[in-house]
């Protein structure tokens, strides 16, 4: 049988269709590393985030699989033959009946669905924080996040440590999003959805997570230009890990007198102008605090792990990782990048 | 008994053509004063189709950066321009001139008048557009002022305050953004008030308002959906220029404005603007269902209330993109709400094209199988949409690659689909030729494909976390390989829009010749000469039914006896 042209084309465009996704298949069979799925949750919000989602996909593919069957029924039953048929079909013109039917059908979907989705808004929206919930405050700057704990006095910046909650005795933590210049987003999928950091406009929101373990996310607000390497890091930490990082936190920076060649370099060249180091002359604002500098994994707001040559390298060139961040290189000598390295290697 | 006076005889031009009578420069000259609005709307489509290879080009360089993690194919800063441009130039310098390209070049004919009711204002706003357009794009070479910063706007095409302040925003960008929209906005009024005007006062003999063909229906809705939407969006722009140069504090936020004013601003413009943008893609599935169906549109009524409808109910959803800011439980609830609502005129749209469908003769024609994948992708979108208008599930899809899937579902899933639908119909009108369909085949399928590979795949890198506006990523993310794919997809659809390119200028050049109704259709644009002379219909048409055509060519069974 002699295909119709159209099909002969669809033909060989069904081959590339289905390499295409081949490759997306081999694609998805790759194990990723630190996905922040939204269908991973291990946090309260984000939980009931993923029941609503399951119901609302089984709702709306319900929907597609009618209403798209109908439709390759009506391609496939009602395509033009070949024969040298040209009397037009009947004509018809509509149906008051059938109208009403497939008008009152989708008004009853959205009441359900409006309605669970109610349910939800207000449930997380509305929730009443315990006593124990732990209160942080998130400020978004360009192009980093820096967290404050009031009751705990402390100031830290990109990597949050929260304390795992028991669903027994819950200890949530609650979080007040401010922002210091742009507008930013605080967005770790695992442990709730975003909500965003607006200058002028204190927001909130709470996790109340039920995992242990590190959560990535990142900045999903466009900031400026290094608004992609604006990442986050949620440590979601044991009671006695949290209680031992937050004794740690706590303490002044190190005085380490074999590091006070560094340590002028640094209160001289002009890096204390943006960064604190508690406990030192060092009181700037505008840049994340390093009292403990060397507690954290990650330097540039998660983009390059904390070593020696990365610090060192971010210190003579923030532009080498960051185009655009707004650090400046300071156009240090090699001794004395040497040295202030040396000296930020003991802000433990 | 129909009668017989309809346009069929009357109105075919029989004057001999003129061609090669004038020199080029003559030829040239006449397009630029022209305030004829086949020629207009012919212009309003080449800019757009221009700007949709910009604006396509644009994009090939963001999905080369994004197909590898860690990439340095492009510098931040370039890829931020890029995307904006991108967003911008898609937006308001294709979208909106295919409205008006379409408006143009259809309304008269269809409603069987010579030309719209106000040729000149036609005019103006034309070059209104076009030099606002010119303006945009000027600020690759002007935008970085005296301050040696960045030279095209670089700030989304939301432009969300403060972002847009002087202080964050140095250098002439943003300006060439908020002028340039400022001018294209002043167009875009011109061109609707004249499209609502001709409709209205135009019409011939024998057309009321319920018989005047879906297409223009839904053009007219849309026009009245723009009056009211441009408005605040030039509003904000002026205030934008306020704070920027004369020191007023509508949305810098170190001196006590607020970011989110210009949130609400900007989009009670922004999500009826999707509409404005769709409209013409309904009124193409509107025109070319029924014709390669072979029978008249179902639900004729149910489909002018369902237009007003989705036009009404789009104005009241603004703040479902305003989920994440930090609104009250209610005011979610609210928008949750609103923004279902919408489903069910889209529902009743979708199931009424599915019925014209039904029980007829299907032609797969090149035009159709456009309208066919329209269809399912349109369905997909409306499906994604009505998860995103659930509010606690957006606090995670908002600003994701899912809501990146769903808004491409829409404008190119059904807006472009449907734009190739309508060019492959039309064209034989507006030119004479066929185009060639062994190539719109190829077209439509490596397209499609090509779409898919692209679309389907962002959906997931949403669930997965990836946030929108990103010039790269970590490698242990997991993205890696569906960013190839989304890239690989990109790349056969660029393929696909040459091939049209191609046949476009051959069929252009040396297609078959079309004859006045190549598709046996039944509007009143079928019954003039192709292309059709300048004064469309040498006498004025009359008309008895929603298919003056069809009465003509079914004398035995004449629609106005069931209307």
């Amino acid at each position: 049988m002699m295909l119709p042209e159209w099909l002969r084309v669809g033909r060989i465009a069904g081959f590339v269709f289905l390499l295409a996704m081949f490759l997306s298949s081999y694609a998805f069979a790759e194990g990723p590393q630190s996905t922040p799925s939204i269908f991973a949750p291990t946090s309260t919000p984000a939980i009931d985030i993923h029941h609503l989602s399951l119901f609302v996909l089984e709702i709306t593919g319900a929907i597609f699989v009618v209403v798209a069957s109908l439709l390759t029924y009506v391609i496939i039953r009602f395509r033009a033959g070949n024969a040298e048929d040209d009397r037009e079909p009947a004509q018809i013109y509509g149906s008051n009946q059938v109208e009403l039917a497939w008008t009152v059908i989708p008004v009853l979907i959205v009441v359900v669905l409006f309605l669970t989705t109610a349910r939800v808004i207000f449930a997380i929206q509305d929730a009443p924080m315990p006593q124990a919930a732990l209160d942080v405050t998130v400020i978004g700057h360009q192009f980093w996040w820096e967290y404050r704990y009031p009751k705990q006095g402390l100031v830290v910046a990109n990597e949050l440590h929260v304390p795992l909650s028991d669903a027994k005795q819950p200890t949530p933590t609650h979080l007040k999003l401010l922002s210091a210049d742009a507008d930013h987003s605080f967005w770790v999928p695992q442990l709730m959805g975003k909500i965003d950091l607006i200058p002028n406009h204190p927001n909130e929101m709470w996790i109340n997570p039920l995992t242990s373990g590190l959560y990535v996310g990142q900045c999903a607000q466009f900031c400026g230009v290094q608004h992609a390497n604006m990442l986050l890091r949620v440590y979601v930490d044991t009671p006695e890990q949290f209680a031992a990082w937050v004794n740690n936190q706590a303490k002044p920076g190190m005085q380490d007198p074999s590091v006070a060649e560094g340590r002028r370099v640094f209160e001289t060249e002009a890096c204390m102008n943006c960064h604190t180091v508690q406990g030192t002359a060092a009181t700037g604002r505008f840049g994340p605090d390093l009292t403990h500098l060397m507690s954290r994994d990650t330097l540039a707001s998660g983009e390059i792990p904390n070593t020696r040559d990365n610090l060192r390298q971010w210190i003579k060139s923030p532009d080498s990782f960051k185009p655009g961040a707004l650090m400046p290189a300071m156009q240090l000598s090699d001794s004395q990048l040497d040295q202030v390295t040396t000296y930020l290697e003991t802000l433990k | 008994m129909a009668d017989r006076t309809l346009p069929i005889d009357g109105s075919l031009d029989l004057t001999p053509p003129r061609e090669g009578e004038s020199t080029w420069l003559e030829t040239l000259h006449s397009w630029v004063i022209t305030v004829d609005h086949k020629k207009l709307g012919l212009m309003y489509m080449m800019l757009a189709i221009f700007f949709l290879l910009v604006g396509g080009g644009e994009v090939l360089f963001i999905r080369i950066q994004l197909a590898v993690p860690n990439n340095h194919f492009i510098s931040p800063q370039v890829f931020n321009r890029l995307f904006t441009m991108h967003g911008t130039t898609m937006v308001f310098l294709v979208g909106m001139p295919l409205v008006f390209a379409w408006a143009n070049y259809m309304i008269p004919l269809q409603i069987g008048a010579r030309d719209m009711a106000f040729p000149r204002l036609n005019a103006f706003s034309f070059w209104l557009t076009a030099f606002g357009a010119l303006f945009l794009y000027f600020s690759f070479l002007g935008g970085a002022g005296l301050y040696g910063v960045g030279n095209a706007p670089d700030v989304t095409w939301w432009a969300y305050a403060p972002l847009t302040a002087r202080a964050f925003s140095p250098g002439n960008a943003t300006d060439y953004w908020a002028l340039a929209l400022l001018v294209t906005g002043f167009g875009t009024l011109g061109g609707a008030i004249n499209i609502i005007a001709t409709a209205l006062s135009m019409r011939c003999k024998g057309m009321t308002l319920m018989r005047m063909p879906l297409f223009t229906w839904l053009l007219v809705v849309d026009s009245g959906l723009l009056l009211i939407t441009i408005t605040p969006l030039t509003a904000a722009q002026v205030m934008l220029m306020l704070d920027r140069y004369l020191g007023s504090h509508f949305f810098d936020t170190q001196a006590g404005g607020q970011a989110y004013l210009w949130m609400h601003f900007f989009w009670i413009f922004g999500h009826p603007e999707v509409y404005v943008l769709v409209f013409p893609a309904f009124a193409i599935a509107s025109e070319v269902i029924p014709v390669f169906s072979r029978k008249a549109i179902f639900g004729y009524p149910a489909m002018v209330a369902a237009s007003v409808g989705i036009a009404f109910v789009s104005l009241g959803v603004w703040a479902h993109h305003m989920f994440t800011v930090g609104m009250t439980s209610a005011g979610n609830a609210f928008f949750a709400l609103s923004t279902m609502l919408v489903g069910i005129p889209t529902g009743i749209k979708i199931f009424n094209w599915v019925a014209t469908m039904w029980g007829g003769k299907i032609r797969f024609a090149t035009p159709m199988l456009f309208c066919t994948a329209f269809l399912f992708q349109f369905l997909t979108a409306g499906l994604t949409g009505i998860m995103l208008s659930v509010a606690p599930w957006n606090w995670q899809l908002h600003g994701s690659y899912f809501v990146i899937a769903h808004f491409h579902y829409i404008l190119v899933g059904a807006i472009v689909f449907n734009v190739f639908a309508g060019i492959y119909y039309w064209f034989p009108k507006a030119t004479g030729r066929m185009m060639n369909e062994t190539l719109g085949k190829w077209h439509f399928w490596l397209f499609f494909i090509g779409f898919h590979v692209t679309f389907d795949t962002m959906h997931f890198l949403g669930f997965e976390g990836m946030p929108r506006w990103i010039y790269t990523y970590p490698a242990d993310r997991g993205w890696d390989h569906l960013n190839l794919v989304v890239s690989i997809g990109g790349l056969i659809q660029g393929v696909a829009v040459l091939i049209f390119a191609y046949n476009l200028i051959s069929s252009l050049l040396k297609g078959t010749i079309a004859g006045n109704d190549p598709w046996d259709a039944w509007t009143l644009e079928w019954s003039t000469a192709s292309p059709p002379p300048a004064y469309n219909f040498a006498t004025d048409p009359v008309v008895h039914s929603r298919r003056p055509l069809w009465d003509v060519k079914h004398p035995e069974d004449p629609d106005w006896k069931y209307e």
